[in-house]
């Protein structure tokens, strides 16, 4: 805030609540830029395979390992692929992977924080739940997990939707104890505060004290995580393509192009940079949008 | 006496205190030993005592936030604590609570309006909306709040007008008595006066009854029309106001009112007796007082005195008052 109000307004009309958030979330320089920059990534992934003339699977064998030329500004791989194509299709799998893994650990990590922090009997067991997958070594779980239930998934949705079922429980059902920590002992501490009596008082029933009086004052951290939570997720898929277990060889994604593109390193070394640079931006653009949202939700930062 | 809009009997609240699963003894905290008052209609019943002496949790247990380990609690002739959720809601209506710490006891993401129209929402769902709006205006109105006020948040407020919106949340449902847990001790001393002083109006007005704990004694005076003064989960002396500081029976109640500074000076001259806080896990068998006691006997330490009514009225619980 760097300059006074001139005049005082005098009949200000009733703010609305999402002008607030709005206005608050502009102040934010890098929030701004992060939601400027994420939005271009998403809406490059999605509308771009529409307007770019080569599709992510044809093979040029002719034109193979090409450097950046304008007919493929990102040059081709060792089947002449276009690797603009394979980017933008990879981008739909690794954000959409992201996101839903993200929503799914989470409402996870949430209920369970919520549910741990609010029902003192319930606390103990659900925490030590919470150490036990803590201490589980993440991607081992991931490799039988995957081993175990690509088969009968695949046969039953198909190959391409079975793995993304299955990557996105995977990583969701695997990331969700940092939130349900956070979140229990911010429930911890609000569940003491006089307001919560205040609602007891009144006969409030627990959902709705959940819901009402609970959940809206742990929003803060929950953003926090669910940002946190959407690169991580881009990351963990990345790691399982990049180990070729996640999904089938001649499907891209942003993981999947990496780990092709380790092998010729030292020959084409853009060719790890792009999706290296796409994977970064996403999660440093989500960050900073996570970022922004939490200052703008917040009514005690907001209008200050 | 008139029959007593609340009254309890012999309540008792015990906390087991954390141990470790497999610790034999299961240490338990007495918060509460027996209270039996009764608040008469359109008094202002107050209670005082230092910190740790239950009377918060005397006014929580009353309100049905704690339910008593034994005893009764009675709401006009009704046995409230063990009631269920259906059959309490008409009495939560008629009782409300007013908390010690206005920053605390309003939630941060709810606007004013939202704040004190949850209890009407809640408790008389008959209501429509603009029956909800018109009393949610009238009760800011009678609590000095400005109704351009409904829209804000609660951080966008002083301390005492957040326990003004505190208080009128309280006064929302037309309720008929209300526990105000000291109300002002977290309030600048200028404000307090205000707040007792709409307290007071809205008694006058309302016809309300109050059950009013504090630690300041300059304000029982001002405010209370019998007070209990509570050590260690007991009731030690229950007298009128005039009389409890006029006669004060019990030593405890006259070493509080020593301790009350004076503008002459002189009370902090004779220096007190010193002592502790008995335990009030592991509690001495006789008078709780009898270790910083200057009265104290040997029949102290051992037999425990009842609360007796003595020929003034008072009632004490005390071997050697009269």
């Amino acid at each position: 805030m760097t300059e006074l109000p001139v005049e005082p307004v005098p009949a200000k009309a009733p703010r609305s609540k999402r002008r607030d958030v709005w206005d608050q979330f502009k102040s934010h320089k890098g929030a701004l830029l992060g939601m400027f920059i994420f939005a271009v990534i998403v809406l490059g992934v999605l509308l771009g395979p529409y307007l770019w003339p080569y599709d992510a699977t044809y093979i040029d064998i002719r034109a193979r390992n090409e450097g950046p030329s304008f007919a493929h500004p990102m040059g081709t791989d060792q089947l002449g692929r276009d690797t603009m194509a394979r980017m933008m299709a990879g981008g739909q799998t690794s954000i959409s992977v992201g996101v839903t893994a993200m929503l799914l650990a989470l409402v996870l990590g949430s209920l369970i924080g919520v549910v741990a922090g609010f029902f003192k009997r319930l606390d103990g067991p659900l925490m030590r739940l919470t150490d036990l997958f803590l201490a589980l070594p993440l991607l081992p779980l991931l490799l039988v997990m995957v081993l175990l239930f690509r088969e009968p998934l695949s046969a039953t949705f198909g190959p391409e939707t079975g793995i993304f079922i299955l990557i996105v429980v995977a990583i969701g059902i695997t990331s969700w104890m940092p939130t349900a920590r956070i979140v229990r002992g911010d429930v911890l501490a609000l569940k003491e505060r006089e307001f919560v009596l205040a609602a007891r008082s009144i006969g409030t029933t627990n959902f709705r004290m959940i819901t009402r009086h609970i959940l809206p004052n742990v929003m803060s951290p929950i953003m926090v995580s669910a940002t946190l939570g959407i690169a991580n997720a881009i990351i963990t898929e990345s790691a399982l393509s990049f180990l070729g277990l996640g999904f089938p060889p001649d499907f891209p994604t942003w993981g999947r192009l990496l780990y092709d593109a380790t092998n010729y390193l030292q020959q084409y070394p853009e060719r790890v940079i792009w999706p290296g640079a796409a994977i970064s931006l996403t999660v440093l653009s989500v960050n900073y949008l996570g970022d922004g949202l939490r200052d703008a939700l917040d009514p005690r930062i907001r209008g200050r | 006496m008139t029959d007593a809009i609340v009254e309890t009997k012999g309540i008792e609240v015990r906390f087991p205190l954390p141990t470790h699963f497999l610790a034999r003894e299961k240490p338990v905290l007495h918060a509460l030993n027996g209270v039996d008052i009764a608040i008469q209609p359109g008094e202002s019943f107050c209670v005082v005592g230092e910190s740790g002496c239950g009377k918060t949790t005397l006014g929580r247990t009353i309100m049905g936030l704690q339910s008593p380990t034994a005893g009764e609690i009675y709401f006009n002739g009704q046995r409230i604590d063990q009631m269920d959720e259906a059959a309490r809601k008409p009495i939560r209506r008629d009782m409300q609570m007013v908390f010690q710490n206005p920053y605390a006891s309003l939630n941060p993401r709810r606007n004013v309006f939202e704040t004190l129209a949850e209890p009407i929402r809640h408790l008389m769902p008959e209501k429509t909306g603009p029956e909800v709006r018109a009393q949610v205006e009238e009760v800011l109105a009678a609590t000095g709040c400005d109704p351009s006020w409904q829209r804000k948040l609660p951080h966008e407020f002083s301390g005492g007008q957040r326990q003004r919106i505190a208080i009128a949340r309280a006064l929302v449902t037309n309720p008929a008595f209300i526990v105000a847990d000291e109300p002002i001790s977290a309030l600048d001393v200028s404000i307090q006066a205000q707040i007792l002083n709409l307290l007071d109006d809205l008694q006058a007005e309302r016809g309300l009854t109050y059950l009013f704990i504090t630690h300041d004694l300059s304000v029982v005076e001002h405010f209370g029309t019998r007070v209990a003064v509570m050590y260690l989960g007991r009731v030690m002396e229950l007298a009128e106001t005039d009389t409890l500081f006029s006669a004060p029976k019990h030593p405890y109640t006259r070493l509080l009112l020593d301790a009350i500074p004076k503008i002459e000076g002189g009370s902090f001259d004779n220096p007190r007796e010193p002592g502790e806080l008995p335990d009030p896990v592991n509690m001495p068998p006789g008078c709780p007082f009898a270790p910083r006691c200057p009265m104290a006997e040997a029949r102290c330490r051992t037999e425990r005195p009842e609360l007796r009514t003595l020929d003034n009225g008072t009632q004490a619980a005390c071997h050697f008052a009269e």
